[in-house]
């Protein structure tokens, strides 16, 4: 029976103590930021998209191989020394990306890919707004040669190549020359000799 | 009412049809993709069976073919409520196997993360658990405050829930200028709230009335599931990592276990689960003002990263205090890049495996509740 | 007295008649948007949210962009439902909801049927509107409707018995059914107020205890009538999703929840008509005009739809044993000690 009145007791007076708090915070501080209008503030190391710097990127993959969800694809083609413009940092550009494009369905922005980089060409930035209605606009492009360039740069490079095949020709042609020369030198030298 | 509440029937004297009920997996209260397949006589639950693995997501196999620190990122996805706790033993376990002795101020600030990490997770425990019981205020107010504890992880690692913050020998950024500040703001924000918390929800009549002595987990029941965490501690058995096996630099702490005592009803019922875990944000707030002011502010916290994760042949056990219990991660390596196995012992599955054995008998709004008490995140019941 | 104005202007009794229709359902509707609108605006400051902002100025047209949408959208009938049933179902509920204000009288000139058993006939009307919730339930033939249903009927059944223990006590101190006449009864200062033991030698104030608590325990009867917190049981969104509208959609919904305000109302005006003195200013002469009472008697509606959103957002839900226990177990003996208490008062006086 003691319960019975304490029960009924407790009841009302917490519930009174409820109110009470409610009522308080009623005509307390708003803490709602009015989204469009108004931003929280976005840390600068926000991990959203990301971003790659083309002048920086000298397509080493390690950004690609470090990714935990391969969204990162890379297609590259080798530079040609002397004629290829060095990197924004000035380092030696050794490949040339030919196309380098970021899924960002797949992406899960762990952030993994910045890290290996060497020359941060791969960053994240603090840009988060940029749903979109369709798979396929969330596959960012952020390095597409046109075909002309690709060929003439693939060109360059036949001929670069072609040039390094010639003088590696050369090269072994006169060393092989020089070889039978001697060869045939010594056998002289012998054959004087006798 | 503090009597034991559990309605036993004689079925046999009863010939009535049972109803088999389908919970979920699109449910408001299963906190997730959980579903219940329930048999209900009238409001009674006689039957419960949960079905598991709509989130599955093949973790351990993945695993397999990643490069150890390519896991972290998918730890975070476990339990997404804590991520910082879920990374820590993994990253412990390699660096255990690796021998890599880490900083003291890596220590300590990943002690801090964690139990700041720990108190948002117990703020969502509470307020989920509110919202279950039908009280949709305290729901907000904490997720106001779990904002700043957000804020500050995201101002320190660039995420804002899923963190990849642990690295192999060291974190992934050092803190910034005005981290002290921040941390000391949102423990005094959340001890100012805490009361008002425990005024409005917790000490509440109806509140007690639905949660005392509903869903009782004896204590032997709970070591025989292998319940951890404030599951097992609400059942009064004071076992904590923290505690029992110090690792990292929790014995340099002062604080206290908090077990489940049955003020309000019986012993390991959904109440103290959940005042076991409204306590321990108290004293996660004095781990990390001791912390706070025992960390070393200067000093680089990348100092001791390996040149190539590649932890050597042999295999380790690795565990710590999740707050939601023991998550344990059973790495095998054989001396490449990527571990060989790994075996995840989540927590959240182990304590949903408790569920039938304690919900039957009870009605169906209570088995809402109990499920709210064990705290429960499908994408670590899953994996 | 003058039981309506608007016979006094218009002399053909049936657009006479179509207008005393057509002006409770008015009043309804409008109701029903400025509560959808408080609702949303004091959970959200409680919460310390803004909450609706976009709409008209501070999000004020939320409720008529609301409705428009629930019009918009697709009517969705389950193949496995009955469906007559199903489709009567909502419009059942709302027709006893609306009946009830055939005998709310919103000012002494406004008694839409001046009955004489009026305060009878709303209890009686009242008690309709289960059968169309227990109808939706069953006729969705789904299992949380059904469920919904049944915890409804229950409840609703529970807390009349209270609520009309309540209703007899004042009827019993005011000696008329007729609404009008106990709200006329309450005229002059707060005090007259039947919650206040009513107009009577200063010896009532031994009953006051008494009356308080009949209105509170009429008070919470309201609250589980009207499936509020912390009695909204029927629906707990949380348990068995919405309970016995789980399956309904679009206009049929809508019809539910203007019932459901609608009923709100009337359970508001019958305590304030019972208890808190209707359409009298409380300081007895002042701003006690026949244009003022109208609105004294929707202002004091309103403070109840407050106090039921400021409940709202500060309770936990009960379980439904619990419920059964507050309803038998409390209510019920309280109300008879008080009705007792009230009844000798009476005799005595």
């Amino acid at each position: 029976m003691l319960n019975y009145f304490k029960n009924m007791w407790l009841g009302v007076y917490t519930v009174l103590v409820g109110l009470r708090l409610t009522l308080i915070h009623l005509f307390s501080r708003n803490v709602t930021v009015q989204y469009p209008d108004e931003r929280y503030p976005i840390p600068p190391n926000a991990r959203n998209r990301l971003y790659l710097d083309p002048e920086l990127c000298d397509a080493c993959l390690r950004c690609a191989k470090a990714c935990p969800v391969n969204c990162i694809s890379i297609e590259s083609l080798r530079a040609v020394p002397g004629l290829t413009p060095p990197l924004k940092n000035g380092d030696k550009r050794n490949l040339w990306v030919t196309h380098y494009e970021i899924d960002f369905a797949k992406c899960c922005f762990c952030g993994l890919c910045t890290e290996p980089c060497p020359t941060n060409a791969i960053n994240t930035t603090t840009e988060f707004e940029y749903s979109t209605t369709k798979r396929e606009d969330l596959i960012y492009t952020f390095v597409k040669m046109s075909d002309e360039e690709k060929k003439e740069k693939e060109e360059q490079l036949a001929i670069y190549q072609a040039e390094q095949k010639k003088k590696k020709a050369a090269e072994a042609e006169a060393k092989a020359k020089a070889e039978a020369e001697a060869k045939t030198k010594a056998v002289n030298e012998t054959k004087n000799d006798n | 009412m503090g009597e034991k509440r559990k309605i036993e029937l004689d079925y046999s004297q009863l010939d009535s049809e049972r109803m088999r009920l389908n919970v979920g997996p699109q449910h408001p209260s299963t906190h997730g993709v959980l579903r219940l397949e329930v048999e209900l006589d009238g409001e009674i639950v006689t039957d419960v069976i949960p079905h598991v693995g709509y989130l599955h997501r093949c973790f351990e196999k993945h695993c397999e073919k990643m490069e150890y620190p390519m896991v972290t990122p998918y730890i975070d996805r476990l339990d997404y409520i804590s991520s910082m706790n879920n990374e820590w033993p993994f990253i412990m376990g390699v660096e255990q196997m690796m021998g890599i002795k880490v900083p003291e101020k890596v220590e300590y600030l990943r002690v801090i993360v964690s139990e700041l990490n720990r108190i948002a997770n117990h703020q969502i425990a509470i307020a989920t658990f509110g919202l279950d019981a039908g009280a949709f205020t305290p729901l907000l107010w904490l997720f106001r405050d779990r904002e700043m504890i957000l804020a500050i992880l995201e101002k320190l690692s660039g995420g804002r829930l899923l963190y990849n913050y642990f690295r192999v020998g060291g974190m992934a950024a050092d803190i910034y200028p005005t981290f002290k500040e921040d941390v000391l703001a949102a423990i005094s924000q959340v001890r100012k709230t805490n009361p008002e918390i425990l005024n409005l929800l917790l000490l509440n009549k109806i509140f007690i009335d639905r949660t005392a002595s509903v869903g009782i987990l004896p204590a032997d029941v709970a070591i025989n599931y292998g319940c951890t965490g404030p599951m097992l501690r609400g059942s009064g058995v004071p076992y904590d990592l923290r505690r029992t096996e110090p690792y990292s630099i929790y014995d340099r702490f002062d604080f206290e276990v908090q077990i489940g005592k049955g003020e309000v009803g019986t012993v390991g019922d959904c109440w103290d689960r959940n005042i076991v875990r409204y306590r321990e944000i108290e004293q996660s707030c004095n781990i990390i003002e001791q912390a706070i002011n025992q960390m070393p502010m200067e000093g680089d916290v990348k100092e001791a990263f390996p040149k190539k994760v590649r932890p050597p042949k042999g295999e380790i056990y690795c565990k710590a205090e999740n707050p939601k219990g023991e998550l344990g991660f059973y790495i095998v390596s054989d001396g490449k890049n990527n571990p060989e196995r790994v075996k995840c012992r989540s927590t959240s599955f182990v304590n949903l495996s408790v569920l039938p054995e304690i919900s039957k008998g009870y009605m169906f709004a209570d088995l809402i509740m109990i499920l709210g008490s064990i705290d429960i995140v499908l994408g670590e019941v899953d994996r | 007295m003058e039981q309506n104005f608007v016979n006094m202007l218009i002399e053909n009794p049936w657009i006479a008649a179509l207008i005393i229709v057509v002006i409770p359902l008015v009043f309804v509707v409008i109701y029903a948007l400025i509560a959808i609108l408080g609702e949303l605006k004091i959970a959200s400051f409680v919460q310390e949210r803004l909450g609706p902002m976009r709409t008209g100025w501070k999000g004020t047209m939320q409720p008529v962009a609301e409705v428009v949408k629930l019009l918009q959208k697709e009517d969705i009938t389950p193949d496995a439902a009955d469906k007559p049933l199903f489709n009567l179902a909502p419009f059942l509920m709302f027709a006893a909801a609306f009946a009830g204000f055939a005998v709310i009288p919103f000012s002494p000139y406004f008694l839409p049927a001046g009955i004489e058993l009026g305060l009878f006939y709303v209890f009686a009307i009242g008690s309709l509107g289960v059968i169309g919730l227990v109808m939706g339930g069953w006729a969705s033939n789904n299992k949380y409707s059904l469920l919904g249903a049944m915890r409804s009927v229950a409840q609703i059944v529970s807390y009349e018995i209270p609520a009309a223990i309540a209703i007899l006590s004042i009827a019993t101190l005011s000696g008329s059914l007729n609404l009008n006449v106990i709200s006329d009864n309450q005229s002059g200062w707060f005090w007259n107020w039947y919650i206040f033991g009513g107009p009577g030698p200063w010896w009532k104030i031994l009953v006051i205890p008494f009356t308080l608590g009949l209105g509170l325990i009429y008070l919470i009867s309201t609250l589980a009538e009207t499936n509020r917190t912390p009695f909204d049981i029927p629906e707990g969104e949380s348990e068995i999703v919405a309970g016995y509208h789980t399956e309904y959609s679009g206009m049929k919904f809508a019809m539910f929840f203007f019932a459901e305000y609608a009923n709100m109302f009337i359970v508001a005006a019958i305590l304030m008509l019972l208890f808190f003195g209707g359409w009298n200013s409380p300081f007895g002469d002042f701003l006690n005009q026949w244009w003022m009472q109208p609105v004294w008697f929707i202002l004091k509606a309103f403070f109840w739809v407050f106090l039921t959103i400021w409940l709202r957002w500060t309770l936990p839900r009960l379980r439904v044993d619990q419920l059964m226990y507050m309803s038998w177990k409390v209510l019920l003996p309280w109300g008879f000690v008080c009705f007792f208490a009230v009844s000798l008062f009476v005799m005595l006086k």
